[in-house]
């Protein structure tokens, strides 16, 4: 954390409200979002208990699970998801423009454009933390192997239909969460404390609850006794008021209320099974719906404070502006999500248990290659976030005082004007270091040549974006009086030089793809023990 | 200052004073060990832990009740679980030990399940004593020892231990077993509980050393304590036990460091008044003074591993103690300890601006303010 987040932290203790951590808004929103409040049971690995999901803020859709030990209740419960996960998506994978991507010439070996279809837009999905990330990803694992009827007569417990295709989408979201700066899958309190500073520290923002609070405490109170109440205060029957956005559960809430609930459904439906004519059977077939309401009502009542919650972050997200280069990085989300949708397409098999080498080598550069871009393109978009790097030495602003023209010395002299620049920061500029500002949205180089009065002004040689001719083109060179920001970092991500395809990967390094890769991955053996 | 007489006293009766009367100590276990370990500057904690106060009725008699508490679904979960890891005599969980940590040992057949029960945990952990000892003298055969005890100095009195399953093999040594109802899946589990697991698996194995240390004491060789734990877990989605060899050296190090650097209990007892009293059945008021009287390192993580961590945070937060925002923050900011101080010298107001702390601080709020548009605070 730099000094200046620090800073920003304390000064909301001081004044009981977060302060600003940025200036814009450095992730995609999309317009219409697809929320995804989910909630699983304690101790098993994934089986869900309920969850409220949908587009529309005022009509989400309440899925439950009343006993989550039942294998076809769960079944239901993600067939039930499915119908309406798909369609959301679905409906974004029509809508295409074209689009030109570079690809290698099989036969002649050389770079050309081809012509391909990118999605307009790609769906989001919002989910209330980091936890909820790790829930999605968990549920696309648990899915995408699993196979149908029509897949496969022979496998017990088949799955209903779709259901593997989920864990597919499920699968790929919670993959591309990983990727620094993507915005298909977001986790509402990793965006929000990446925009504001609370008064508590990293750890506790992760309560989506305590964290708005410190952003918009009610009135009256302090950001601190706001987010106090949410993280503590419990009814007279010992429930939270603000319950943990989940997936899981407060255990008051599994012992108090939710153990008793499962019982009664139990109950209910072994009295069902046991009836013995028609009129007793109807009987309890009402008592089993009114143990099902009663569960329902419990995820219901668990599930809507963080329901609103989410939407009141997205509300707050809303109210900034865009960042600059937000636009750029969505629409490598949309080539993410029309790849895979292409995959899917073509009848791909499902992501497998674990990449291989070399996926796994691709998939680790093309993150740290994000980072670096994320970072560099928030410190543009964002005055404070440059602020933190001009205080660690990586960049510096100040004023033109001076610009004397110099040329090359080769044969064809070029513009290579002096531009002496005043600052009050202190940057860590190595000899003849390259830093770089920008020009119209495109980085203009230039080199370091000097301090002056004991490092207070910085002499610099413009180096390029000046045009062929022997006068640099209007307005390619600083002027005197300017006001200008350079930076030590590159602000274009070259990344390193590409690895090469996996039929040309030795075989030290995890490749060419052997007869291994050729067998499909199989499904998880079903035992009557699973839980999931 | 340590009073003259109470020096005399046992450091036990001393313990129970602190506790109050008729209050039942509770027992240290593995986790709570882990944990203390994790914060070894927090005397608030020693104190408490090691006179056996039981800090959940503690926090709720303070007024900042814990947040700590298992779902019962959980709790049924684990414990299914690990009765199906030792059902039949552990054949799996010894087909487990076998395959993952000692293959070229004989698979293990008709292993000795000896019957570990006896009254009270001074009589559990001498009859796992006696067990493990003939066990070891029993070479070429394979032992389960379910649920021992074990016992382990902490800070001055002994902390009681109840591993899930200690494995003896068949060339003598002895091996921690651990279960969990976390997944693996796919091979892998969730790290940080797989950590949360290996240190508390590395308490164990300290303790394990010290019975072997007495063993030895005839001058036969000491038993060795494998340092490669069996982390047992469900497998994916399903209740099938699979296991993993877990390497603890590091965590056996880390924590056997930090359990010696421990402030012992009966210093911190001694710095005491006399008369204090951790007794839940006192009035608030009288509480909070008790326990204001040991000095406590609040810090974030707190959170997740003490019961009185949200009493302690209140009143670092009326300190207005920087650490309460996380530990790290304290590294940038030199002298300065509280929000008052820093934001002060922040903006001008106190602080030597020699010093690299507060001029950075300045540059750092100049900066800021810039940034957002405000007006700049100009710098003396």
């Amino acid at each position: 954390m730099s000094l200046i987040s620090t800073l920003a932290r304390l000064e909301a203790v001081s004044t009981g409200r977060a302060q600003p951590a940025a200036t814009v808004r450095h992730r995609h929103l999309s317009a219409r979002p697809l929320v995804f409040v989910p909630l699983t049971t304690a101790g098993e690995a994934g089986a869900p208990l309920g969850a409220l999901v949908g587009t529309e803020r005022d009509a989400p859709r309440l899925l439950v699970v009343p006993q989550p030990r039942d294998r076809d209740l769960r079944f239901a419960f993600l067939a039930e998801l499915a119908d309406v996960v798909l369609p959301y998506i679905d409906s974004y994978a029509e809508d295409v423009e074209a689009a030109e991507r570079g690809e290698t010439d099989p036969e002649t070996g050389k770079r050309v454009k081809v012509e391909v279809e990118l999605c307009a837009d790609a769906p989001q999905l919002i989910v209330p933390s980091r936890t909820g990330v790790d829930f999605v990803r968990l549920l696309g694992r648990s899915m995408r192997f699993r196979r149908t009827a029509e897949q496969d007569p022979e496998t017990p417990y088949p799955a209903p239909p779709r259901v593997p295709l989920l864990g597919r989408w499920l699968t790929h979201y919670g993959e591309r969460a990983r990727v620094p700066g993507s915005s298909l899958l977001l986790a509402m309190t990793d965006v929000l404390s990446r925009h504001w500073a609370t008064g508590q520290s990293s750890l506790e923002d992760q309560h989506l609850g305590a964290l708005l609070a410190w952003i918009a405490p009610p009135e009256g109170m302090t950001g601190a006794e706001a987010a106090l109440h949410a993280e503590l205060a419990r009814d007279p029957r010992g429930q939270l008021l603000c319950p943990p956005a989940g997936p899981a559960t407060d255990p008051a809430f599994d012992n108090k209320l939710l153990a008793p609930a499962f019982e009664r459904y139990d109950r209910a439906r072994t009295a069902l099974a046991a009836a013995e004519d028609g009129l007793e059977a109807d009987d309890r077939l009402g008592a089993l719906t009114a143990a099902e309401r009663e569960v329902r009502e419990l995820v219901a009542s668990r599930t809507r404070p963080t329901w609103e919650k989410v939407w009141a972050g997205i509300d707050l997200l809303r109210a900034l502006p865009a960042g600059a280069h937000v636009e750029e990085r969505w629409t490598r989300d949309r080539w993410s999500f029309t790849a895979h949708r292409d995959r899917i397409t073509a009848g791909e098999p499902p992501q497998p248990r674990r990449d291989d080498a070399v996926t796994a080598a691709n998939k680790l550069a093309s993150r740290e290659r994000e980072q670096a871009r994320l970072e560099a393109q928030e410190a543009l978009d964002d005055p404070l976030v440059m602020a933190a790097r001009r205080l660690s030495g990586e960049a510096f602003a100040g004023e033109v005082t001076d610009v004397v023209m110099a040329y090359s010395e080769s044969k064809r002299p070029s513009p290579r004007p002096l531009v002496t620049v005043r600052t009050d920061d202190r940057p860590h500029l190595a000899e003849r270091a390259k830093v770089y500002r920008s020009l119209d949205g495109k980085p203009q180089s230039a080199e370091f040549v000097g301090y002056e009065e004991e490092g207070a002004v910085v002499v610099l040689r413009i180096l390029d974006k000046m045009g062929r001719g022997k006068e640099p083109e209007a307005g390619s060179v600083p002027e005197k009086g300017d006001r200008l920001c350079f930076t030590l970092f590159e602000h274009e991500q070259r990344g390193g030089p590409k690895l090469p395809d996996p039929e040309a990967t030795p075989w030290t390094h995890g490749g060419p793809p052997g007869e291994a890769a050729a067998v499909p991955e199989s499904a998880d053996p079903v035992t009557a023990e699973d839980v999931l | 200052m340590p009073l003259p007489r109470t020096r005399g006293k046992a450091l036990r009766q001393r313990l129970a004073e602190l506790r109050g009367p008729d209050v039942p100590a509770k027992a240290l276990d593995a986790r709570a060990l882990a944990a203390l370990a994790a914060n070894p500057g927090c005397r608030r904690r020693a104190i408490l832990d090691g006179a056996g106060v039981d800090k959940t009725a503690l926090a709720g008699a303070l007024g900042s009740p814990s947040a700590f508490g298992q779902s019962q679904f959980a709790l049924t979960r684990g414990n299914a679980f690990e009765a199906k890891v030792k059902a039949d005599g552990g054949a799996e969980l010894l087909r487990l030990v076998h395959e993952k940590l000692d293959r070229r040992a004989e698979p293990p057949a008709d292993a000795a399940v000896p019957d570990l029960s006896a009254i009270g945990p001074e009589g559990r952990t001498a009859r796992t004593a006696l067990a493990l000892r003939e066990a070891t003298e029993a070479p070429g055969t394979w032992t389960l020892l379910d649920h021992p005890m074990l016992a382990l100095d902490v800070a001055g009195s002994p902390a009681f231990l109840e591993p899930d399953a200690v494995v003896v093999h068949p060339d003598g040594s002895w091996t921690v077993v651990e279960i969990k109802s976390f997944p693996m899946l796919d091979g892998s589990a969730d790290p940080a509980k797989v950590g949360a697991a290996a240190r508390q698996a590395a308490v164990y194995v300290l303790a394990l050393e010290e019975v072997a240390a007495r063993l030895t004491q005839s001058g036969a060789p000491a038993p060795e304590v494998r340092h490669r734990v069996l982390l047992v877990c469900p497998k994916d989605f399903s209740n099938l036990p699979t296991a993993s060899a877990v390497d603890v050296r590091k965590q056996r190090a880390v924590t056997g460091r930090q359990l010696a650097r421990l402030t012992r209990i009966e210093d911190i007892a001694d710095t005491l008044p006399e008369g204090t009293c951790f007794s839940p059945d006192l009035p608030a008021a009288e509480l909070t003074a008790a326990v204001e009287s040991v000095p406590a390192t609040y810090a974030p993580e707190c959170l997740s591993a003490c019961e009185l961590a949200f009493h302690c945070r209140a009143r670092s937060r009326e300190a207005g103690a920087v650490t309460t925002l996380g530990r790290s923050i304290r590294a940038e900011l030199g002298g300065l300890t509280t929000t008052e101080d820093v934001l002060s010298a922040a903006h001008g107001e106190s602080g030597d601006p020699e010093d690299p702390a507060v001029a950075a601080l300045r540059r750092a709020a100049q900066l800021r303010a810039e940034a957002l548009g405000l007006e700049v605070t100009p710098c003396p």
